[in-house]
């Protein structure tokens, strides 16, 4: 086995990881700050596919797709968050859980009823398909902007949360809602910003993953089995843990893919396992949440 | 009532005896009075990746029972279709079955859609000793060891799929690279193919088994590249195919490589498009454009649109109507339900019903049937939106296409 191989696999295993960074990322930061354990993700991921094809379709450029699908997701977000999830809060985690998991099989069917369950072609974007030379192989230019894409997401992410006044009570908020209550700042109002923001991030993933998939509406269900693993194994609630275990969940495949490629998709479990019983916070989880 | 039943392995052994334990307990079969409807059970994955493929094997077979019924029905009884979701597990498809076999009271099976799961379906038929038309591709199914006399096999199989695929595609000195899916499906199309490409003078570069269901095949495509296959040949079904295609074209794959699959589906390839299909070859049981040649093909696509929409039926979906089909008319020879009368008329049927001459081998129950090898359209090509394919070559119907009774280890 050459080195070229296996730094080809290495960077396959970075652009898969990528998309996995973009859905578990919301799903820990509306975990981490609102302590909802949000089953409809993978369905919001699949929304935000068809409604990134759907505006894509109309306006016939993949660019307005990607921006204005993760937008109009991330307000829909907004809205499930006001309208579902507010009421319950305070009461057990078990109940936003399971609102969110029967969510998640109200907008598959809706989606199956809107568009069919066969699953739509998606092209990838002209200006976008082919293959670069990156020296040591081949690699679809798309896989390659899909990387970018996520890296300047979390940049900006970054910046919002370090940054800004915003990112600083949203901080705060995570550590200690009453206080920041007290000091006069409207908790609902981050919450439902924030919430807001998960959902858009995996619709970005939508979006993003629809022209390297078939879009249908189960397509959201095997990449939140996938984001839960990321999720567990950085720690949940934590943002550097999601996008080091992204990483790391994408190249373990990849990896294991070139020697064992029947076990690609067991690896991620083991993974977990491993790290669970080592750390069972995960990697960078805090030791227990109420 | 367990008669050809032999103990495989140990959850055949479980799926066997279970079905056997209820066999006992039931009260025996009270005679049917003659007006009796005549219920035909058809588990097919509705819900899953192969879906859409299901949709219109359910279509087609609804399709197939309407025709007969408004001609009359089966010796002046109507037939109904008990339609169940196996959500493709063998566990579920097993339940199912046993379900309409007991609580529906079913004259008879058809349906399943993955070689794992009609294989259950098989040893509960077997155990109960009920027909079943099976109409998703196997191999084992027809052997020896797994053979049931209660069984027929519709379907192409993959022996006479890859043998024909393989004659218009492998040359002497091909070098092949396999991507199979790690199950049934997927071993049986590998096996067909190697046999096939022995025979050819081609060899194989290497072969890489995928999880079945994965969404993403980037990190195989490095390494398919890196054994420099002049064929890529991808056995793996529903969308599976969709994804997988599509990223090794994404991968510049279909460059180096010809694509060739065991079987191209009509509703993967509308899934994802012509841009991704372009050129890629692969097997069929059924294409509307056969209707060009075969009479009871345009009667069967006419039928079809009058009750759809104007939409073609499809591959998978013409399984659904030829398995339902020469039941009925087997049924109908043998002028009722009886077990041994109707299996003693499918073994001597000829019909055709959508693709021309078929008939069921006496010794294996295998559907001897034509093989189409098709080659999937440039956009520019398409003269409709169902215009997918052209017609490569059609192995005609002959029973010298399938491995002899002799081979899969049938008395002489």
């Amino acid at each position: 086995m050459d080195a070229e191989l296996i730094a080809m696999q290495l960077f396959s295993g970075i652009a898969l990881g990528a998309i996995l960074i973009m859905v578990a990322l919301g799903l820990s930061i509306i975990f981490g700050m609102l302590g909802v354990v949000n089953f409809a993700h993978g369905a919001l991921f699949m929304v935000g596919a068809y409604a990134g094809l759907w505006v894509a379709s109309r306006t016939g450029s993949f660019w307005w797709g990607l921006l204005v699908a993760p937008i109009a997701i991330g307000l829909f977000g907004i809205l499930i968050e006001r309208v579902l999830i507010r009421p319950l809060y305070g009461r057990s985690v078990d109940d936003p859980l399971l609102l969110t998991f029967g969510l998640g099989y109200v907008l598959v069917e809706a989606v199956r009823i809107v568009f069919g369950s066969d699953g739509i072609p998606f092209q990838t974007p002209p200006e976008l398909s082919g293959v670069a030379d990156l020296g040591i192989g081949f690699f679809p230019v798309y896989r390659l902007f899909v990387v970018g894409v996520v890296a300047i997401v979390l940049v900006l992410l970054w910046l919002g949360l370090e940054k800004t006044k915003f990112g600083l009570i949203v901080r705060a908020g995570a550590k200690d809602p009453q206080i920041m209550r007290v000091l006069g700042v409207d908790i609902a109002k981050v919450w439902l910003l924030v919430f807001g923001l998960g959902v858009g991030l995996t619709a970005l993933g939508g979006v993003l993953a629809a022209p390297m998939r078939n879009v249908n509406p189960e397509m959201g269900a095997l990449v939140l089995a996938e984001a839960f693993v990321v999720t567990v194994i950085g720690g949940m609630g934590s943002l550097l843990g999601a996008v080091v275990a992204g990483l790391l969940v994408g190249v373990a495949i990849s990896m294991t893919a070139l020697v064992a490629p029947e076990m690609a998709t067991i690896v991620m479990f083991a993974l977990m396992a491993a790290v669970l019983l080592v750390r069972p916070q995960g990697l960078f989880g805090k030791k227990s949440r109420a | 009532m367990t008669q050809g039943f032999s103990p495989t392995s140990t959850r055949r052994g479980t799926l066997a005896g279970i079905a056997a334990g209820a066999a006992t307990l039931a009260m025996p079969r009270i005679a049917r009075a003659q007006s009796e409807i005549i219920r035909i059970g058809f588990p097919t994955p509705l819900t899953g990746p192969f879906a859409a493929e299901a949709k219109d094997q359910v279509k087609s077979a609804e399709l197939a029972v309407k025709q007969i019924n408004d001609k009359g029905g089966v010796a002046g009884r109507k037939v109904e279709l008990l339609v169940r979701d196996d959500k493709l597990n063998a566990g579920e498809a097993a339940t199912r079955t046993l379900e309409l076999i007991e609580k529906d009271k079913v004259h008879a099976i058809v349906g399943a859609l993955s070689s794992a799961v009609q294989l259950a379906v098989n040893e509960v038929t077997r155990a109960r000793g009920v027909i079943y038309v099976s109409i998703s591709q196997s191999d084992t199914i027809n052997e020896v060891k797994d053979f049931s006399r209660f069984t027929f096999h519709e379907a192409l199989n993959p022996h006479m799929t890859t043998a024909a695929v393989a004659k218009h595609t492998f040359k002497k000195g091909s070098k092949i690279a396999y991507l199979v899916a790690d199950y049934a499906y997927g071993h049986e199309m590998l096996r067909g193919f190697k046999r096939a490409q022995e025979a050819l003078g081609a060899t194989s570069v290497g072969e890489i088994l995928h999880p079945f269901g994965a969404a993403d095949y980037s990190t195989f495509m490095p390494r398919l590249r890196s054994m420099r296959p002049d064929i890529l040949c991808i056995c793996n079904f529903g969308r599976d195919q969709a994804n997988a295609i599509k990223q090794a074209v994404d991968f510049g794959m279909n460059r180096q490589a010809r694509i060739v699959v065991p079987v191209l589906l009509h509703n993967q390839r509308l899934a994802i498009g012509p841009e991704a299909f372009d050129g890629v070859v692969g097997g069929a049981n059924y294409y509307w454009g056969l209707e060009d040649t075969i009479p009871s093909a345009k009667a069967f696509n006419d039928a079809f649109k009058a009750a759809h929409d104007g939409a073609y039926p499809t591959d998978y979906g013409a399984y659904g109507y030829t398995g339902v089909y020469s039941l009925l008319l087997a049924m109908q020879k043998a002028g009722g339900t009886e077990t041994d009368k109707v299996i003693a008329a499918l073994e001597e049927l000829k019909y055709d019903v959508a693709k021309g001459p078929q008939h069921y081998r006496k010794c294996d129950h295998q559907s001897v049937q034509s093989v189409l090898v098709l080659e999937s359209k440039k956009k520019g090509e398409m003269k409709n939106p169902a215009d997918l394919f052209k017609v490569l070559a059609t192995e005609p119907a002959s029973e010298d296409i399938l491995r002899t009774c002799k081979e899969l280890g049938f008395p002489a």
